[in-house]
């Protein structure tokens, strides 16, 4: 299907951007990537009465290494962060997640930062943020301020973004020498995920284990790992816990199944 | 900046498989329907227009992107290049267009547009790819029919030939 028809604006600079969102507020919508917004709007399933396109916003398509943390801009592509250098090295958590987030095709467009901003439940980026403890940096005429993941995320594709702040990067902390396992259950490879499980362990050994597709938003916890059978306990509990919910893809009871599997997996492979 | 109201039409400027071509289209027009309906250019096939069946898929700046997840006006002074580009002026098939052919990998062809251009794409990032990339990157198509197992024959072949310059796979 075709999409409604709506106001086209594409500024130039950030602040030419805050400026429209502050005059349009929730009527407008942020284009970066559209690989989520484009396909929306087609199957009219969202209106917008302003598209407000800042892919080509310079000063939102870099990628920085700063002090340990990774900052991705708001025009950067999947592709384009999957191609960085020392990402299999300093973030490799991310650099597993990434090819698992749609097609090769959908990425050489879609955001970094669009995919966090449209807060699917059982998508990738979302989770990667979560299990990096990273931040949403929010940019409004009024001022900046940088959330939490866990913050930003509130619920089913509904993040802490106000109308008239602009997500203009997020950061991940850099975790060198960080063991990590990343996997998901999908219909077919690229669809949506079902469930999407992840693991990270550090040099102490400690593991933190991730998921999306159990709840509103992504959920992190520590999990004790010095043995199967302990980690297998407290993996059921936390199933029960966060319990899970019905959608066309899989019940609660289906997807707490999954997510058991799948997390003894991730969490043994990095534990040894 | 540039801002067009919904009624609006603005001339879109871009070039098209190396020549120079604009035409006027409203803010909500795809891609997928300027370059079919505003320039002509139908090689380009048009299946979901939600981004799953990848028949749309076009080179923006040399990468493959869904053409129905893109609006013309954000094509303004692109290079794009679609199916059209491949054949040689005399319509000679190119390496790929000619593994297709003779591996039998197209049957009602019109998944095969979207499925070149993709793989225009990544053999030139990647020339000498595994089976295994093959088959993700042909994960972001479907084939109707699901000609697949020929199509990874026909990349293969290219793939390993001398068409593709060796460097890291
Ligand atoms: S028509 Fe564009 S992906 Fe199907
Ligand atoms: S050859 Fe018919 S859809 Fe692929």
């Amino acid at each position: 299907m075709k999409p409604r028809p709506f106001d086209y604006v594409q500024p130039d600079t950030v602040d030419e951007a805050l400026a429209l969102l502050a005059e349009h507020g929730d009527e407008a919508r942020i284009l970066a990537g559209g690989q989520s917004l484009i396909p929306m709007l087609n199957l009219r399933l969202i209106e917008a009465a302003v598209l407000i396109d800042i892919s080509r916003i310079a000063e939102l398509d870099t990628i920085r290494s700063d002090g340990g943390v990774l900052e991705v801009g708001a025009a950067v592509t999947q592709n384009k962060l999957l191609a960085w250098p020392n990402l299999a090295r300093e973030s490799a958590l991310l650099a597993a997640g990434l090819p698992l987030v749609g097609h090769f095709q959908t990425r050489n467009k879609g955001t970094v930062c669009g995919s966090i901003a449209h807060a699917d439940p059982s998508s990738e980026l979302p989770l990667l943020l979560a299990m990096y403890a990273g931040e949403v940096v929010l940019r409004a005429q009024r001022g900046t301020r940088a959330v939490p993941a866990k913050d930003f995320h509130k619920d089913m594709l509904t993040t802490a973004r106000e109308p008239d702040e602009l997500i203009v990067a997020v950061r991940f902390p850099e975790r060198p020498r960080e063991r990590v396992a990343f996997r998901e259950i999908a219909r077919r490879h690229g669809d949506f995920a079902i469930i999407a499980v992840a693991a990270a362990a550090g040099a102490n050994g400690a593991v933190t284990l991730g998921v999306g597709g159990m709840a509103g938003r992504p959920v992190t916890r520590a999990v004790a790992a010095h043995d199967a059978a302990s980690a297998a306990d407290a993996i059921g509990q936390w199933a029960e816990e966060i319990k899970g919910y019905d959608d066309l893809h899989a019940s609660a009871a289906m997807r707490r199944d999954m997510f058991r599997k799948l997390a003894a997996n991730v969490v043994a492979e990095v534990a040894q | 900046m540039r801002a067009v109201k919904r009624d609006q039409k603005t001339r879109i400027a871009l070039t098209l498989n190396g020549r120079k071509l604009a035409a006027e289209a409203e803010p909500r027009l795809l891609l997928s329907d300027f370059l079919r309906h505003g320039l002509g250019a139908t090689g380009t096939h048009v299946g979901c227009e939600h981004g799953v069946c990848g028949a749309c898929t076009v080179l923006v700046d040399g990468v493959a992107v869904r053409s129905c997840l893109t609006l013309a006006v954000q094509a303004e002074g692109r290079e794009v290049r679609t199916v059209e580009s491949l054949a040689a002026p005399d319509g000679a098939l190119n390496p790929l267009q000619a593994a297709f052919r003779d591996h039998h990998a197209l049957q009602c062809g019109f998944c095969t547009p979207g499925i070149l251009m993709s793989f225009t794409d990544f053999l030139a990032r990647t020339p000498h790819p595994s089976e295994a990339q093959i088959r993700e990157v042909l994960s972001g198509h479907l084939c109707r029919c699901t000609g697949y197992a020929n199509i990874v024959e026909a990349i293969k072949e290219v793939a390993s030939s001398s068409h593709a310059p060796r460097s890291e796979g």
